[in-house]
């Protein structure tokens, strides 16, 4: 016994020293396979805080864009008006009909609201996006991150008045996308290499792919309405030993200059997750 | 003003300067993230305790993981070269230096080719145990090096550059802290 504390004392420091690294590698661990660190929301609420202050700084440079993006999005509401649409002729005049509709029926599904980013990394392996919305506005984890260009994540982290989502520049990003030409759905992935260049896999050699093509989200995923846009197909590659095109895809959002973003919530989301588990489970 | 409070400032200086500047940067490279915050574990006193060191170091990487959402990761690696410090040191400085009373390693502490060499070592130390623990998860050799490489160079680089900006003031040992 005395032995035992004899050498606990001699090697102390040695044995602090495995203890912080051993501490270390079970967070990280942890950390990537449940996205849930250690005095999670206490620690997201601090570094919100000043990520927030940061941005209140920077956001000032990127003031030009975002006004042009802003500007776009208008116009294309703008045409969406009903004022912008004429019947065809006094005799057939068209009358939008309520009762045409069925309330029961059709509910709403997805349901947009705003978000400033005020963290964002793009050098990292794993990158991510902290918004200032958290639990108190609602924020949910597993709602998606649409910005005025394209779709930039999904969040996985949720404080109380902030929230974390993993961008699409993410090792562990996994999105369901379809060509928006033939509708072929694959997988988005990012693979660490260059910023703003994504893959897309399992799209079969059989679909027609063109440079510049679409690249939507599908209608199997859960976080993101379908039809979103991702980006467009940058260079077109096979992969010889299977029957699946390798795609790079260049990103429709620019994730150096995220500024506002959409936060999508699918009203099913929790529906259709747990059925989709339970069948897997069975 | 007390060590103390001067490493306080210090540690909240380099992890903003981390965060808000250095990782800001557009990505020159897809291997090159300008790191800089472990200086702050290469600047302490000489004098202070093994054990305050290590938590020091862990303490600082723990603060930069809550950045840049990766608990644990910088972490490991400061407490790495946090450790492997003290046996550095007594390697590098000459047995009569201990007798003399500088606070903190710097080029006229140490002299030139030991304080390089102290430096360049734990810098290396650092970046390999951090890509390392990158490359167990996603794999890939040529990744490996050449981030090493990079990063390293890129380090030196910006730890020379801040030497030459900030020169301290060769501090004498007290007793205060």
């Amino acid at each position: 016994m005395k032995n035992i504390f004899l050498f606990i004392r001699r090697n102390f420091n040695f044995l602090c020293f495995v203890l912080l690294q051993v501490v270390c590698i079970i967070m990280l661990k942890r950390y990537s396979e449940t996205h849930e660190a250690f005095f999670d929301s206490a620690a997201n609420e601090i570094t919100g805080r000043i990520n927030q202050q940061y941005s209140g700084f920077s956001s000032y440079f990127t003031l030009k864009e975002i006004n042009r993006q802003l500007a776009e999005q208008n116009l294309a509401l703008l045409n969406q008006q009903k004022a912008d649409f004429q019947a065809t002729g006094s005799q057939h005049k068209v009358v939008l009909d309520s009762s045409f509709r069925d309330s029961t029926h059709r509910t709403r599904r997805f349901l947009m609201s705003l978000a400033q980013v005020v963290g964002n990394s793009v050098v990292e392996q794993n990158n991510y996006v902290t918004l200032d919305k958290g639990s108190a506005q609602g924020v949910k984890k597993g709602m998606s991150v649409v910005g005025p260009e394209g779709i930039v994540g999904v969040i996985i982290n949720v404080s109380e008045n902030y929230s974390i989502a993993m961008s699409l520049l993410n090792r562990s990003s996994r999105i369901s996308a379809m060509l928006k030409k033939d509708k072929s759905v694959g997988s988005i992935e990012w693979d660490g290499n260059r910023t703003s260049y994504l893959t897309l896999k399992a799209i079969p050699k059989s679909a027609k792919v063109a440079r510049g093509d679409s690249v939507l989200t599908s209608m199997y995923s859960t976080n993101f309405p379908p039809g979103m846009m991702i980006g467009t197909i940058d260079a077109v590659n096979f992969d010889p030993s299977t029957n699946f095109f390798v795609l790079r895809v260049k990103t429709a959002t620019n994730f150096f200059t995220l500024q506002y973003v959409y936060l999508v919530e699918n009203f099913r989301y929790d529906e259709q997750v747990n059925l989709e588990k339970a069948t897997e489970n069975k | 003003m007390s060590r103390l409070l001067i490493n306080i400032i210090r540690f909240i200086l380099f992890i903003l300067v981390q965060v808000f500047v250095l990782n800001k940067i557009p990505p020159l490279h897809q291997f090159i993230i300008p790191y800089l915050y472990f200086l702050f574990i290469l600047w302490l006193p000489f004098t202070i305790n093994r054990f305050l060191l290590l938590l020091a170091g862990f303490l600082l990487g723990l603060t930069l993981d809550y950045f840049t959402q990766t608990p644990g990761l910088h972490a490991a690696c400061c407490t790495l070269i946090a450790y492997l410090r003290p046996f550095l040191l007594n390697l590098l400085l000459p047995q009569d230096a201990r007798e003399q009373s500088y606070a903190e390693p710097s080029i006229r502490s140490m002299g030139w080719a030991p304080y390089s060499l102290y430096i360049v070592l734990l810098t290396a130390i650092h970046h390999i145990y951090l890509v390392l623990i990158e490359w167990l998860q996603f794999g890939d050799v040529w990744y490996f090096l050449g981030k090493i490489t990079g990063t390293t160079a890129i380090s030196l680089l910006l730890i020379f550059v801040t030497e030459m900006l900030f020169f301290r003031k060769a501090r004498f040992r007290t007793n205060a802290m």
